[in-house]
């Protein structure tokens, strides 16, 4: 099954370049193909062009940046936990900034300005680092890290259920409600400079990782002795994907499953080392979240589906499958 | 060539102290064991070498520089470390966990070089593992992993070579290939420094021993000296017959002295 790395990669690449593609001629206005491409080529008229540049655009954008995120940020976390189950919940990063988002809907800063409730969001997955490294300590030992990340994890989630316990009346509780499904709808370019740096960021600390990450294949003492500083590992990781994650959940809200599923599905396609498994995972993520953002605005329901549940639609039975298929290597 | 120099080392893990003043100055071109019953300190002994702990006294020379005083990479450079108990958590083909030792060797963010390269391949060789090596590793056989897991410690080519219980899994037959190759690796040169269990495989291949006993040097010398029948019942309480067979020693724990 193990690809040519140049190959996967450019055909990872071509997967999402298509489904971006696609996903810019569908939206709720149902304009015609020919419009759009008139609207592209800039002889479009006006309203072609703004729906393209200034909603299908941007929603596209977000779509592969906050996928690749969480499909890197999954590979780098279950490499350096080398547990297969992790994902960037299990350290409580994007649990907390979906309680930094709540927190800005709950108390109504988020109506202040569009810029409040990403930041808040980012801010709160920044809160949760912060917690992890005091609870966690000095321990090098990824059980402590796992542990102390879903004790953040569960507090970030009763935080969020204790928001819309208390929320005074139905439309507040439906509005966090609705952000914590995960959508893409009604995105502009202002979320796009907000998520991308974050993303780039924390995509680029966690590829500086890939040797570390490939070393502690042979435990803690196996990867110091090659080298590895397990301290500055540690650091760029959990900075890294807290940055990310945080700067993703804030423009999409929380979206489930691509971090965990897309390493597994992408993996046997590579020499299965913990390095190989990251660009292929941010490319995969990238072209995950994407067809699920298409499927959201092709299947026809009364209300539009959530991003949110359509990737764990998607992504679940593949998984399964996967999983059957691969469940004695593990 | 290479010399360690292992002055009034003293280690404590947590609170516990583990080693209690260890002197010794081992040198390349040798292949060292270090012996002693469970829980004496000889993995920390060789943790300590490597720095992966941190000493609360005395100090680890590498040619004159003081190894607590080293960057993890020149460590990883100049000392190669078999870790107990074949940690392995990814199923990679055998060829590129071996490559793996060539890490420390690695500009930043490039690949391997055919020097890289022809080093795993040699360290393949040696270690009797080339046929294996588009396997995936988590699949072979205890002794097959053991070899693999060392042919990536020789794949590191370093000066100094510690392997922790390098013959754990291992069959007979395995267990002499492998102390063969430790034996071949220091009469090249390199100082290998091997904690054992087998006595008879200690006396046998190894050129000086460290008897280590509740965080001390109980002896220090060659099989005949370290290996009495007094210093045995003293350190592992237990009595051991010993005898010969073509000019190598046997030594067989016999019974408990307690």
């Amino acid at each position: 099954m193990h690809m040519n790395r140049a190959l996967l990669l450019s055909t990872l690449a071509l997967l999402a370049l298509v489904a971006g593609l696609i996903s810019l001629a569908i939206g709720p206005a149902g304009l015609p193909l020919s419009r759009m491409i008139a609207a592209a080529t800039g002889s479009g008229d006006r309203i072609a062009t703004t729906i393209l540049f200034e909603l299908r655009l941007p929603r596209m954008l977000l779509a592969l940046i906050v996928g690749a995120m969480l499909g890197g940020a999954g590979a780098a976390l279950q490499g350096y936990l080398r547990n297969p189950l992790a994902e960037p919940s299990v350290i409580g990063a994007s649990t907390s900034a979906s309680l930094g988002a709540v927190i800005a809907l709950y108390f109504g800063f988020a109506q202040l300005h569009a810029a409040i409730l990403p930041l808040f969001a980012i801010l709160g997955a920044l809160a949760s680092l912060v917690a992890l490294f005091a609870f966690s300590g000095r321990s090098e030992s990824p059980l402590t890290l796992i542990l102390a990340g879903i004790a953040i994890s569960t507090l970030a989630t009763s935080g969020v259920s204790l928001a819309l316990n208390m929320s005074p009346n139905p439309f507040a509780a439906m509005e966090i409600t609705n952000w914590l499904l995960g959508a893409l709808e009604d995105r502009s370019f202002q979320h796009v400079w907000i998520a991308l740096p974050c993303v780039i960021v924390g995509l680029a600390l966690l590829l500086w990782n890939c040797r570390a990450l490939d070393a502690l294949t042979l435990g803690e003492d196996g990867a110091r002795a090659l080298g590895v500083s397990l301290k500055r590992t540690r650091l760029r990781l959990l900075v890294g994907v807290a940055i990310g994650v945080g700067g993703a959940v804030a423009v999409s809200g929380s979206i489930g499953f691509i971090g965990l599923i897309v390493p597994h599905l992408v993996r046997p396609l590579t020499d299965r080392s913990p390095s190989a498994v990251l660009l292929p995972a941010a490319l995969g993520g990238a072209a995950l979240l994407a067809m699920a953002d298409i499927l959201v605005r092709i299947i026809p329901t009364t209300n539009e589906l959530k991003l949110g549940v359509v990737t764990a639609f998607l992504g679940v039975p593949v998984f399964l499958f996967h999983l059957a298929r691969e469940r004695r290597l593990w | 060539m290479v010399t360690l120099s292992i002055s009034d080392l003293r280690v404590a893990l947590g609170k516990r102290a583990v080693l209690h003043g260890i002197d010794a100055e081992l040198k390349g071109g040798q292949l060292i064991g270090i012996i002693g019953p469970n829980g004496a300190g000889k993995s920390t002994l060789a943790r300590a070498i490597l720095h992966l702990v941190e000493p609360t006294g005395g100090s680890i020379a590498l040619d004159g520089t003081d190894v607590t005083t080293m960057s993890r990479d020149a460590i990883a450079r100049r000392i190669a470390y078999l870790p107990q108990g074949q940690t392995l958590h990814w199923p990679l083909t055998v060829e590129r966990l071996v490559g793996l030792g060539r890490l420390p060797h690695l500009a930043p963010f490039s690949r391997l070089t055919p020097a890289d390269t022809q080093a795993i391949e040699r360290a393949m060789e040696c270690a009797d593992v080339t046929m294996l090596a588009h396997r995936n590793a988590l699949e072979l056989s205890g002794g097959e992993r053991a070899r693999v897991l060392l042919a990536r410690a020789l794949a590191v080519e370093a000066d100094v070579l510690i392997a922790d219980e390098p013959l754990a899994a291992l069959d007979p037959g395995h267990q002499l290939q492998v102390m063969e190759l430790l034996a071949a690796q220091a009469h090249a040169g390199a100082l290998v420094i091997a904690v054992l269990h087998d006595l008879t495989m200690a006396a046998r291949y190894c050129d000086r021993l460290l008897l280590i006993d509740q965080g001390q040097l109980a002896a220090d010398g060659d099989a005949d000296s370290v290996l009495t029948g007094a210093l045995l019942e003293r350190v592992y309480g237990v009595r051991a017959w010993t005898g010969s067979v073509n000019g190598h020693r046997l030594i067989v724990p016999m019974d408990l002295t307690v």
